[in-house]
């Protein structure tokens, strides 16, 4: 099947971070010498990564803090600009193009750190989410026009039934709350229903079982295949769960350094043993 | 009694015409964090553009259409000469400045407000110019309240006033591109990545804020005559106030700002001296701002985690 989203060699580095390699330290008596010309090396956040993901496919990305995941959700929304490589939506470069853009050709995300308008109602987050899909007519807006006002009330029952999705927690009186008012969990569900709202094909979740407790990511887990089979959404998901990442994933997917350094079932990659170093440091694999 | 309610009048006034500056100040810093200084003039601009209208009419004394569609159309122009302007200074004047320094737009405000002074002064020499209202409307016309009559015109003024600030919240609150405009002045970022095109919600926003002003340019015009070419210095400035006082960025904040700074300056006026006026307008500010940083309806800046 044609991949939906596929990487092609994708680097990218910041200037700040640099890591000193191949360092020679000498420590004599009561001196110390240094060699004068260490090696700085620009460290990749992402060097050279491949990725595809085809219709229908939940993959999950995994690695240390770090590891460039997030780096990697920042690069496909065109938050970051890629230094090389390139990223193909339905086979057609989408580097250079703005966010608004590449949300508009269907990639909608939810943000590890929570980046709800939480100036505005539980339902307003999911309506202004809906912006991108028509145009705007500001006069008609301005004035309320019968077709503005027809246009605002088919948004509101778009955003009703997103909130539906989770069940009774965002439904009813919770619409007219304020976002700040919601639980943690509550943020990290409606930061879905937001991103559904943008009529996506590619949703990336950045860990969207954060901060919840069990039986929250219980719930979760069995959401995200739900968002596959119902909605038809292909899933990338960043994630450090390792329960949810075996419930949900068809494929994982993991980086340390920026590197892929495994990709295949959750069985395979939570077995690699550089997966194991990446995450225990080296000779953990040797000492199990 | 009657002193007074005269005095609250003219506060009511002023602080309509301040309100509806002050909503363009605060829109634009909400959205851009930018304190878009080149806003007196955008108002200043409207005046005139009033001013042409009118004159091209037949000018306030021989009026070649009826008064009320004069009015209208004075309002009209005045939108669309101040809404241009405002998008032409989002265009050239911050938009190549968005990704720089944050002090870097807000010199180009404060050289855009001196260019636009000085094209002013060009187009329209530094004589000051009169809409002469009392001959397109005579003072005796009016509604009486109480002991007092409220010419026509402030009546006009304050109702249209009034009626703009509940059209504009309705649409921020209601429509889509306001929850469009909500959503970029909070987390200009995230609403990218909702699908939301910010360059349009950032000149739909100017577009509607310089509107605004440019009406309020039209309403001194028709309340107090006299218009110039630095007229939007101290309007301007005073607006700024208001809006600072209600909480900069928040709407309902520059509404109420707007009439506090006019009923203070009214009530200074009537009661004590106008030599006094902007000593207690700036007074209020520094009051304000030592009690209550973020205005009276701002909110605190949220501090992320």
């Amino acid at each position: 099947m044609k991949p939906i989203l596929e990487l092609r060699g994708l680097s990218k580095s910041f200037g700040g971070l640099k890591v000193i390699e191949d360092l020679d330290l000498v420590v004599g008596a009561g001196q110390i010498v240094h060699d004068d010309d260490p090696v700085v090396s620009q460290k990749d956040v992402v060097d050279d990564l491949d990725l595809s993901i085809s219709p229908g496919e939940i993959v999950s990305v995994i690695g240390p803090n770090g590891a460039g995941k997030t780096t990697l959700f920042n690069l496909i929304t065109g938050i970051y600009e890629p230094d090389r490589g390139d990223i193909l939506m339905d086979g057609r470069s989408i580097v250079g193009l703005s966010p608004e853009q590449i949300a508009n050709l269907g990639v909608a995300r939810t943000f590890q750190t929570l980046r709800l308008f939480l100036n505005m109602t539980v339902k307003e987050n999911v309506m202004a989410a809906a912006y991108g899909d028509s145009q705007a007519r500001i006069w008609q807006s301005v004035f309320r026009t019968p077709a503005a006002r027809r246009e605002e009330r088919q948004i509101a029952e778009m955003a009703e039934r997103k909130l539906a999705f989770f069940g009774k927690r965002l439904m009813g009186y919770r619409w007219d709350q304020p976002a700040y008012s919601l639980s943690y969990a509550n943020r990290r569900r409606l930061e879905i229903a937001r991103a559904m709202a943008t009529n996506p094909r590619l949703l990336m979740l950045d860990e969207p079982a954060a901060g919840m407790n069990p039986a929250e990511t219980h719930e979760i887990t069995e959401l995200i295949g739900e968002l596959r089979d119902e909605v038809g959404f292909s899933i990338l998901v960043i994630e450090h769960d390792m329960h949810v990442v075996e419930g949900i994933s068809d494929r994982v997917i993991a980086l340390d350094h920026g590197v892929k350094i495994a990709e295949g079932s959750f069985e395979d990659v939570a077995t690699s043993p550089q997966v194991i170093e990446a995450y225990l440091g080296y000779g953990a694999a040797d000492r199990k | 009694m009657e002193f007074f309610l005269q005095q609250t009048v003219n506060g009511l006034t002023l602080g309509s015409v301040y309100a509806l500056i002050a909503l363009g100040y605060s829109m634009v810093y909400g959205i851009l964090k930018l304190l878009n200084f080149a806003h007196g003039e955008v108002y200043m601009f409207g005046a005139f553009a009033g001013y042409g209208v009118l004159t091209i009419l037949g000018g306030s004394s021989a009026l070649v259409v009826p008064v009320w569609l004069a009015i209208m159309l004075m309002f009209g122009a005045a939108m669309i000469v101040s809404a241009a302007i405002g998008v032409a200074l989002e265009r050239f004047a911050y938009r190549p400045l968005r990704n720089s320094t944050r002090i870097a737009p807000l010199i180009s405000a404060i050289g855009a407000s001196f260019f636009l002074q000085a094209a002013a002064l060009l187009m329209f020499t530094a004589n000051s110019r009169s809409y002469n209202t009392p001959s397109l409307i005579a003072i005796e016309t009016g509604i009486p309240l109480g002991p007092i009559r409220v010419w026509m015109v402030r009546v006009l003024v304050i109702v249209t006033a009034f009626v703009l600030m509940i059209l504009l919240t309705l649409w921020v609150n209601r429509s889509r591109t306001g929850k469009a405009v909500r959503a970029v002045s909070f987390d200009r970022e995230a609403a990218a990545m909702m699908g939301i095109d910010v360059d349009k919600v950032i000149v739909v926003t100017f577009l509607i804020g310089s509107a605004l002003a440019g009406i309020g340019g039209v309403m001194v015009g028709l309340v107090f005559g006299r218009i110039f070419h630095l007229m939007g210095f101290v309007a301007g400035l005073k607006a700024f106030t208001a809006a600072v006082v209600g909480g900069i960025g928040s709407i309902p904040g520059a509404m109420l700002g707007g009439l506090l700074i006019g009923f203070a300056e009214a009530y200074t006026t009537g009661y004590i001296s106008s030599t006094f006026q902007n000593l207690i307008v700036f007074g209020l500010l520094i009051v304000v701002l030592l009690v209550r940083p973020s205005g009276l309806l701002g909110r605190p800046e949220l501090v992320k985690v």
